[in-house]
């Protein structure tokens, strides 16, 4: 069987010393991404809605949830979730958005991302990224 | 020395052979290790932060690296063996030969985008998806899903013709050949491949399909052959960037090898046509 790593696990044991400095950064002064999205201004709106029968949630992600702890460095400040578990996302330079399941085709807000991913998912559940 | 050949061009042998060491890799649990490598660049390289892998200037001496890794553990496997490249502008369907089950199988079904033949169907047991971001552990595709189109040889040309290799501010934003050709920006390049595809190859964790190899020893024949046609048209930044890899800084993850080093493809593997 598989074993299921949080997300931020897996990374560590990937890419260490990235993630690392990153996650490290966040601690003690925000991280250039966050501050950057800090200064586009103009964060996106919370939603939280169903689409084609799964919970779709987003909104600042300093606020307790799960997902707070790695958007640090990488996520900005922004945190997507399906049916609870964090979708992966990043916002691109020109204001559009990835995920982790979309991540070539940027769309125009967080909850555009959401409902690719959902589409994409059919049915599927997000899961953490899990190593075999 | 290495060759690297157009994936249309191998023989059955040639063919047996690549898939042979690809499903090696994976028994071992080498594979697997790639394609946490890649999702972890995917996720922590940001515009506005540290860059290496992706939506930056050294997006392609990192998968030229990244390919060599591959390639080499391959060749430990059966040294005959070199990466394809799929030239995506001349096999552009779905029928394409790539596509076939003597090679890499072809779309997935309609009702869950499970390929269903060829060596790296879940069916045949070898190919279990295990690095995911979601609970299918098969692998799956939508070749052309939509009536997307691949790029076509006169988009690639036209990105081939800037002379410019990067700009400020070294991300998705930029103009010039690296971003246009990764395809953040202008005709999309290197993004709407993935896209067209479909499945895990639309994804951070890319690698999981085969084809991610042929996609990208594409990509990286392209940068070969604007070198070839911009031979006075250097790689940027050369130094002092912040969150960016310049010419002599290394790269992570392997600390050991800078963009300079990787420039010139010739001291590891040549293609099978003149840049």
């Amino acid at each position: 069987m598989s074993t299921v790593l949080t997300r931020r696990r897996a990374l560590g044991a990937a890419a260490s010393a990235a993630v690392g400095l990153a996650a490290g950064r966040a601690l003690t002064a925000p991280a250039p991404a966050f501050a950057a999205a800090a200064h586009q201004g103009t964060a996106p709106e919370a939603f939280d809605e169903i689409y084609q029968g799964r919970r779709i949630q987003g909104g600042p992600s300093g606020g307790g949830h799960h997902g707070a702890g790695h958007h640090g460095g990488h996520g900005g400040d922004y945190a997507v979730r399906v049916d609870g578990e964090e979708l992966h996302v990043m916002r691109n330079a020109d204001g559009t958005w990835i995920s982790v399941i979309n991540h070539y085709e940027p769309l125009a807000t967080p909850r555009a991302v959401a409902r690719a991913a959902v589409r994409e998912l059919q049915g599927a559940p997000l899961v953490p990224l899990t190593l075999a | 020395m290495t060759v690297r050949k157009n994936q249309a061009q191998l023989t059955a042998a040639e063919k047996r052979g690549f898939v042979a060491a690809v499903l090696e890799l994976k028994r071992t649990g080498r594979y697997d290790t790639f394609v946490t490598t890649h999702n972890a660049f995917i996720m922590s390289d940001t515009d506005s932060g540290d860059r290496v892998g992706h939506r930056s200037p050294s997006f392609l001496p990192w998968h030229r690296r990244f390919l060599l890794e591959f390639e080499r553990a391959l060749q430990a496997v059966d040294p005959s063996v070199a990466l394809p490249y799929w030239d995506w502008t001349v096999d552009r369907t779905p029928r394409a030969s790539l596509w076939a089950p003597d090679f890499l199988g072809g779309t997935g079904r309609a009702r869950d985008g499970q390929v269903m033949d060829g060596p790296f169907a879940r069916s045949a047991d070898r190919w279990t998806v295990s690095v995911r971001v979601d609970g299918r552990d098969f692998l799956r595709r939508a070749l052309g899903a939509g009536g997307r189109q691949l790029p076509t040889r006169a988009e690639v040309d036209a990105v081939l013709a800037m002379e410019t290799y990067d700009m400020p501010p070294w991300n998705s934003a930029s103009d010039g050949f690296r971003n246009h050709l990764e395809g953040w920006r202008g005709a999309n390049l290197h993004n709407r491949v993935h896209v067209w595809v479909g499945g895990q190859m639309a994804t951070g964790v890319s690698p999981n399909d085969p084809v991610f190899w042929m996609h990208h020893a594409f990509i990286d024949k392209l940068w070969a052959d604007w070198q070839a046609r911009h031979p006075r048209s250097p790689y940027l930044p050369t130094a002092g960037t912040p969150d960016v890899v310049d010419l002599n800084d290394t790269m992570r993850p392997w600390n050991d090898v800078t963009p300079a080093d990787m420039l010139d493809h010739t001291r590891h593997y040549t293609y099978d046509t003149a840049a």
